[in-house]
């Protein structure tokens, strides 16, 4: 199995990433390890089993639908770089 | 360019938000309209270390729309992330549902021109509403607001199945009506709570592949789908034309300059990177608990427009046209139990009722008068306390404030008059004033009757009994 540059530059792009020419290289090599190393999942023999959907047996972990509110804006915004009237001020975003 | 050669393709991806009190994955209030961010905690802001846990009510709804759109329903469900970078999404993905939606091969049926016809939908699945972006005027930047952030929502998608704007306007009107009947939604396409991706292509008559399509994302009201489709369906076939070749790409539709714009190069390929959610576990549904929800639902439209034309006659269209908003059938319903005709309740909901809301630009989940105006209505009408022409301005006067009809007619004087005396002598001042009309029906033209019982209406400023106005004129014409 073998990582092109061309899907590290596809990755790095949807990642929203910015990298340069020896990144890219960096990244391929540090991708084509980390793939290889995963590879060796496919050794095991999975036959008749299940496709595995958490990482426990649970299932219909559910909440009851009741209304309980946070009430405290100031808290959830406070880390917030920018802010104005309530709202999270980031760079203006063409729609 | 020849239109009438090309066959137009549509599929709709509609997006409804469901009206559970509480967010998707937290506890959040969903209530529209709140102060900006106020709607919101560490879990629906993505704040690390927070954990989703799903709300039992939007499974609930989900199964509901499923089982109401004669869906299969998915016994052993999950969720999935769906990764992307936009600033109205926290997490960065947002948590849908990929290979296992929870309801799958389904179908509604519409009523066209061509008589029924059946839609198919791909599936139901449920996932969660993004934030909102503000924009100010001075350009300073961009402000976000998430209390929409997490909002339940059902995604409908269809087969590609649907042929004119109009098909796709009375299958959304379909889809927006089963979701009131069931009380899932309040469907309302204003505040965002119901609005669709339009995927359009068109091919030449005949052909057996599909075009290339393109896709509108977020129309919010009939009248722009139906706007946007015939846009898009001419541009690509002025292309087409032209020998050039449709672009698959994301479009967005202005209402001012009715016109479709690209959003995205197809350099920008959608790529989400979907895999199951982490953070959730399995979702499994029994047949017990499917059956208790089958069992819950409320009588749907299709079956109601039949018993309305088994049990009270109405015309075909008339009760495709009343059964089509779960407002108008309650409102015939309510008012029925108060005339017993359910004739006339049924014409004046499908003319006046419908002619008046579209005038005004509101949607029959607007109407402020109930059953209980609309049958005293129809009483005095069936009484010949007041004629059907009269009936008309009282409606126009329950829009403007609701009031008995009987108080409004009193008030305004409206009362039909059906005194011998008074009609008699109506009669006779028209017949004075109208020589000729006597003698043009003396020479045999019937309608100089309807002429005179018209001046007579109009003497009376409508009031006067039709029935007892042209019986005596008759009388006094053949003397």
């Amino acid at each position: 199995m073998a990582i092109s540059k061309e899907e590290v530059i596809h990755i790095a792009k949807l990642a929203c990433l910015n990298l340069s020419e020896q990144e890219i290289e960096g990244y391929t090599k540090d991708m084509q390890e980390i793939l290889e190393f995963a590879n060796m999942i496919n050794d095991v023999n999975t036959e008749g089993l299940n496709e595995t959907i958490a990482a426990n047996e649970k299932c219909n972990v559910l909440r009851k639908d009741e209304v309980r509110n946070f009430g405290n804006r100031e808290l959830l915004l406070q880390n917030a770089p920018s802010q104005d009237e309530g709202m999270f001020r980031i760079p203006k975003v063409l729609n | 360019m020849a239109r009438e050669d090309y066959e137009i393709v549509i599929g709709l991806e509609v997006h409804c938000e469901l009206s559970t009190k509480t967010k998707i994955f937290c506890s959040c209030s969903t209530e529209f309209g709140g102060e900006p961010n106020t709607h919101c905690c560490p879990i629906c802001m993505a704040m690390p270390g927070t954990l989703p846990v799903l709300n039992e009510k939007v499974v609930e709804y989900a199964v509901k729309a499923g089982l109401a759109t004669n869906c299969s329903i998915e016994k052993n469900s999950k969720n999935d992330r769906k990764n992307y970078f936009y600033p109205d999404n926290p997490k960065s993905y947002q948590i849908s549902q990929f290979d296992k939606p929870l309801c799958y091969d389904g179908h509604v049926t519409i009523e066209t021109e061509d008589g029924e016809k059946e839609i198919r939908i791909e599936r139901i699945h449920i996932e969660e509403d993004a934030g909102k972006l503000n924009h100010d005027e001075y350009g300073r930047g961009s402000f976000v607001d998430l209390n929409r952030a997490g909002v339940p929502l059902i995604e409908v998608v269809s087969k590609p199945d649907m042929r004119s704007a109009k098909e796709v306007e009375a299958y959304m009107r379909k889809l927006k009506s089963i979701f009131e009947y069931i009380e899932i939604s309040d469907c309302k396409m204003q505040e965002g709570s119901l609005r669709a991706d339009v995927n359009v292509s068109v091919r030449k008559k005949g052909a057996a592949e599909f075009g290339t399509r393109t896709e509108m994302k977020n129309m919010n009201s009939f009248r722009s789908i139906v706007r946007a489709i015939d846009y898009e369906a001419d541009r690509q076939i002025e292309l087409i034309e032209a020998g050039e070749k449709v672009v698959q790409e994301t479009l967005r539709w202005d209402d001012v300059s009715g016109r479709t714009f690209s959003m995205r190069d197809k350099e920008d390929a959608q790529d989400y990177r979907y895999f199951p959610e982490p953070d959730l576990v399995a979702l499994k549904v029994s047949d017990e608990y499917i059956e208790n929800i089958r069992k819950s639902l409320p009588e749907l439209p299709e079956s109601r427009r039949k018993r309305y034309i088994e049990e009270y006659e109405l015309t075909e269209k008339a009760a495709n046209f009343v059964t089509g908003s779960k407002y108008y059938s309650i409102l015939f319903e309510e008012s029925i139990k108060v005339c017993n005709n359910p004739k006339t309740v049924g014409n004046l909901i499908m003319s006046d009722i419908a002619r008046i809301l579209n005038e005004r630009e509101e949607e029959p989940e607007d109407l402020k008068f109930g059953g209980a105006e609309l049958g005293e209505l129809v009483t005095l009408i069936d009484k010949g306390t007041i004629s059907s022409a009269i009936a008309k301005k009282v409606l126009e006067e329950l829009f403007n404030e609701v009031k008995m009809p009987s108080k409004i007619i009193e008030e305004k004087g409206w009362v039909q008059i059906s005194d011998e005396g008074a009609i008699k002598e109506v009669v006779m001042k028209v017949l004075e004033n109208n020589p000729q009309s006597i003698a043009d029906y003396k020479a045999g033209k019937d309608k100089a009757l309807g002429f005179l019982v018209g001046q007579a209406m109009k003497e009376t400023r409508g009031k006067a009994n039709p029935q007892m106005l042209n019986k005596m004129f008759l009388d006094e014409l053949n003397k």
